[in-house]
């Protein structure tokens, strides 16, 4: 069959789904995904049934973000949202693909032998990776790159290789297109030396122009890894021991191959629909039209096996495009697909490149204008049309920050001069004031328009990225879009005249950041000061503006070397209870003692101090979440007694209590593990002595770990560093808690030195503009530019600031104390740890405890009085007792 | 050992006490309550037990004020308040009303009068009347 163009069947409005349909979708992909999300949250409560049956094993995840695997290697966290599936009427099969239909049954047969009756059928099966014919191309050790079992694979073999051979593995891809650069990037990542064979005469050829492809070559080869364009591999020989071992390319050269990834391009899925007669497009793929039916009323295709107009496209836009299409049509809607100007952005290698609309200037007397500076490696071109008014495409290389503010904008009047928008003095300053028409698709990932992020921040009280995130999807799937959502944000709300208070409380018209300045600048050191300055007028602050400003007054004190005080007398009351007393308060009123244990290493003869007091007071001990040992159970007048002790033996304060740094997390690194790269342990050591004891608006996290398998979870953190064969990866903003968020990559392949100075700045930066107990991850998020903004300050420097900030954290360090060695030393700060001012020798009788897995808890209304004791010594003593009088028995 | 319900226990030297901080003290009948010295250098005195999170931490609350509106009245009030260390619920320290209670049920506290005679602070064995929400 030969038929391209729209289907003769699609219906103006869809055909709502009569109570009780069978839905069936094959293909647990992206797009099967998107499918099945979009059914259940638009028709919550539907009478129909929803099976998708994925091939893969794993749960549907985010293809697009496959190249991640490498960072964390655990499949699961490529998830797409598996809240889909606790929907009673969705179910998901994995691991049987489906093999064939029979329209006139309504089934769908499995290789398992399943047979699934549909009374309406979704085909999502996607594209398969093709190669080129060449010989021995499918010897040991020749990979594709689009599944998670195709990088699993590949990682496995490099390193079986790496083994077998006792040498360097030598990659070569081939194909150097966008996928092809994220798996030279990932056999680099795996320690292989890499090169990218590329058929046409430019990388990215299909995306980039020229000009852009010759800079991207510069750029991937100043990574290291090798670019030949113009040439093909017709070849390849196996080594002495059958596996893949040399690449023949076109030109006659060879390249040493050890490992070897086609990444040359995608073909539909089409057999299934091909083999049960629906009609099929000239270069493949199932043809649809706009209501993505087929040519048989009761199927249709979404996704990359879906031929509309023709064209196959290989992006997740238009399938999710696709995807709401049909969920709209099922339930009676009148959506049509539409494909947009969609555009390609380079990631996961290192290296910035984007492009969208018309590259290549093929529209008749289109103009283009450019801007080359391979110094900087920078390359930005813009296509216009003849009278230079309309933006037709462009193309950025090197820097890519105009990016997602001019895609939307295709087809549309530019309103500014193109050579000014490009050029390098303040690249961008010529669209200041540019707005984005409604109608313009901001987020093309998910089809949102400024018109519905404009009106979720107008009518529905969006007031920040994070809301308009959630409210709107824009900006949830690749990210590239939010440098624009937060530009349109704030012109939106500058218009409304919506101030969004950032006020701190009625004591403090300033929000945290505008507060820390003012202070800063003017030099205030005590609270009396800093209200009497800053304050709204008279009043002594609040639980909220009294830590704050303490946190503010420390911070300040530390990084000006002027005083590393933040407990001590003169901040003290404004303290809450933690900080004030260096504990964190328990449900009972006790406490917990916590000493830090850099990098989770501790001695055996500081163990046994810490067991010995433990044991001492009868309190509850046990690893907390930051890899720390604690003891829990302390009253106040005991605190003192018990850190003399432990400061005795070597320990310090872990800050537990404080908004600052908690700990430096790691796993053993290249001292003991088989597999690491980097020494983990004494880099984590090393950050937590630098930072420790430092106040910042709420608590910081660190992980490190010393290879991709990252057993520290440091992409969890504020702050992560994963070892690579080339140096620490640097990531910001992850966190666990209550709002998961992945850490964002900020810089990679760095050395020693260079960490620390970014973490310094980094750290700072955020302690300066940060909220009030506003984490690093909403922090990163909210950040205005993103991710690639905060590259711009921390990593290059665009603001020249990088060596006050990195100078300031040297004072930090040099004037560090540990608060409770400072504490027990002080006979007049010791005197006030007691539990009653009249009565020093007592304390609360009414506290209580019970027995529980052998240690103590606080007792509960319920727990029966003559199972409670007074004290967590008693407890313990008590059950020691007992265990003695059953020993005696026994014998 | 008792005390007529109106008299006064000596606690400490005002001394003692840490401006705009608390500290726990025993009423002879085993009552314990918590102290503060304000920045005004006067004294507050309400029960050390927390309604809320029924633990007795009081007097390790921060202290701060409030400017409380009342309706009718033209200018506001400065108070002085006290807010929980475990779950930051927040009082009026001159009466014990809850200013906050975090969006839960109101539970106000005891307030004691307290007296500064030459330097000591004193505290009523029993609470002001009317004041506080428990037996």
């Amino acid at each position: 069959m030969n038929a391209t163009g729209h289907s003769p069947l699609a219906p103006a409005a869809g055909t709502p789904l009569p109570p009780g349909t069978r839905i069936v979708v094959i293909g647990g992909g992206m797009t099967g995904h998107r499918f099945a999300a979009r059914m259940q949250s638009q028709d919550p409560t539907g009478d129909w049934t929803l099976t998708v049956i994925g091939e893969e094993t794993q749960h549907p995840y985010d293809r697009v973000h496959l190249s991640d695997w490498f960072g964390h290697r655990r499949a699961e966290m490529l998830a797409l949202d598996t809240g889909v599936w606790a929907d009673p009427r969705i179910t998901l099969v994995t691991g049987d693909a489906a093999e064939s239909v029979d329209r006139s049954a309504h089934t769908v047969t499995c290789a398992s032998g399943t047979v699934h009756e549909y009374d309406r059928l979704v085909l999502a099966t996607g594209s398969w990776a093709w190669a080129p014919r060449a010989e021995g191309k499918d010897l040991p050790g020749s990979f594709s790159y689009r599944t998670v079992d195709d990088v699993e694979s590949l990682a496995a073999w490099v390193a079986e290789r790496g083994e077998a051979l006792g040498r360097e593995v030598r990659g070569v891809v081939v194909g150097g297109g966008v996928l092809g650069l994220e798996a030279a990037a990932a056999l680099q990542d795996l320690g292989a030396r890499s090169t990218v064979v590329e058929f046409a005469d430019r990388l990215m050829a299909v995306q980039l122009d020229d000009g852009g492809g010759e800079m991207l070559r510069l750029l991937i080869q100043d990574k290291g890894i090798e670019v030949r364009t113009g040439v093909g591999a017709t070849a390849f020989r196996p080594a002495e021991d059958g596996a893949i071992g040399t690449a023949e390319l076109t030109d006659g050269s060879e390249l040493p191959a050890d490992v070897v990834v086609f990444s040359t391009g995608i073909r539909p899925r089409d057999r299934i629909g091909r083999e049960a007669g629906l009609a099929v497009g000239e270069r493949g793929g199932i043809v649809v039209g706009e209501s993505c039916q087929t040519s048989d009323p009761d199927i249709w295709a979404i996704g990359e096996c879906a031929s509309f107009d023709g064209v196959c496209a290989g992006l997740i836009a238009p399938g999710n495009d696709m995807a709401d299409v049909v969920a709209d049509r099922f339930l009676g809607g009148t959506r049509t697909h539409q494909r947009g100007e969609d555009g390609t952005k380079l990631k996961g290698v290192g290296v910035d490149a984007a492009a969208f609309g018309d590259v290549n200037a093929m529209t008749p007397d289109a103009l283009e204008v450019s801007f080359v500076d391979p110094v900087h490696r920078q390359y930005r071109k813009l296509v216009m049309s003849d009278d230079a008014t309309t933006l037709l495409g462009g193309v950025f290389v090197g820097d890519i920050a105009l990016y997602s503010q001019l895609r939307p904008m295709t087809g549309r009047a530019l309103g500014a001069d193109p050579s000014a928008v490009i050029a390098p003095e303040g690249a961008g300053d010529a669209l200041a004031g540019a707005e984005m028409p409604d109608d313009a698709v901001i987020c093309s990932c998910n089809n949102v328009s400024a018109g519905t992020v404009r009106h979720a921040v107008n009518e529905q009280g969006c007031h920040t990225i994070g809301a308009i995130k959630e409210c709107t999807t824009a900006g949830t799937v690749c990210g590239s879009c939010v440098p624009s959502l937060t530009k349109l944000l704030n012109q939106e709300l500058a218009k409304s005249g919506i101030e969004v208070s950032r006020a701190l409380c009625e004591h403090f018209d300033h929000s945290r950041a505008e507060l820390y300045r003012l202070v800063e600048e003017g030099g205030q050191e005590t609270f009396t000061e800093v209200v009497a300055a800053h304050g709204t007028g008279a009043g002594r602050g609040c639980a909220v503006c009294r830590p704050t400003v303490a946190s503010i007054l420390s911070s300040l004190g530390a990084l000006s070397g002027k005083r590393h005080s933040p407990v001590g007398r003169q901040l003290g009351s404004l303290q809450d209870t933690n900080d004030h007393v260096m504990a964190n308060i328990q449900k009972d009123g006790t406490y917990s003692v916590i000493p830090a244990m850099p990098a989770g290493e501790v001695t055996p003869e500081k163990l046994l101090v810490f067991a010995q007091v433990a044991k001492d007071y009868g309190l509850y001990v046990k690893v907390n979440g930051a890899q720390r040992i604690g003891m829990f159970g302390a009253r106040l007048e005991q605190l003192p007694e018990i850190w003399e002790r432990l400061v005795e033996a070597g320990f310090e304060s872990g800050h537990a209590y404080g908004k600052s740094l908690r700990m430096v997390k790691s796993c053993l690194g290249t001292n003991w593990c088989r597999y690491g790269v980097g020494d983990s342990t004494a880099m984590a050591s090393h950050l937590e002595r630098r930072y420790r004891g430092l106040r910042s608006p709420h608590k910081i996290k660190i992980g490190v770990s010393g290879c991709a398998r990252e057993c520290a979870e440091a992409q969890a953190k504020d702050v992560g560093v994963i070892a690579t064969h080339r140096g620490w990866n640097l990531y910001v903003g992850g966190n666990g808690g209550a709002q998961p968020a992945h850490a964002q990559l900020l810089v990679e392949d760095l050395d020693d030195e260079t960490l620390q100075r970014c973490i310094d700045r980094f750290l700072i930066l955020y302690i300066r503009e940060a909220d009030k107990l506003q984490r690093t991850a909403r922090w990163v998020e909210e950040y205005p530019g993103g991710i690639d903004e905060l590259r711009r300050v921390i990593v290059e420097d665009s603001l020249g600031i990088g060596e006050e900030l990195e100078a300031a954290m040297q004072r930090h360090t040099d004037t560090y104390v540990d608060e409770w060695a400072e504490a027990v030393h002080d006979p007049e700060r010791r005197a006030k740890f007691v539990s009653f001012i009249n009565a020093p020798d007592l304390h609360d009788k009414t506290l209580r405890y019970v027995l529980e897995r052998e240690q103590v808890r606080p007792a509960r209304p319920e727990d029966a009085p003559e199972t409670t004791f007074p004290t967590p010594l008693a407890a313990k003593e008590h059950a020691l007792a007992g265990a003695a009088h059953i020993s005696q028995e026994d014998q | 050992m008792t005390a007529p319900a109106d008299a006064l226990v000596p606690i400490c030297p005002l001394g003692a006490l840490t401006p705009e901080r608390g500290a726990a003290a025993l009423l002879p009948d085993g009552t314990q309550i918590a102290v503060f010295l304000l920045d005004d250098g006067s004294v507050r005195a309400v029960q050390q037990h927390d309604p809320y999170s029924r633990s007795n931490i009081l007097s390790r609350g921060l202290v701060g004020t409030h400017l409380l509106t009342v309706e009718g009245e033209t200018e506001g009030r400065l108070v002085p308040t006290l807010s929980s260390p475990m779950y930051k619920q927040s009082w009026d320290l001159d009466t014990g009303a809850v200013l906050d209670s975090g969006g839960g049920e109101k539970l106000p506290i005891a307030v004691f009068d307290v007296e500064v005679v030459d330097g000591h602070v004193h505290v009523s064995a029993a609470p002001r009347p009317g004041t506080g929400g428990e037996a």
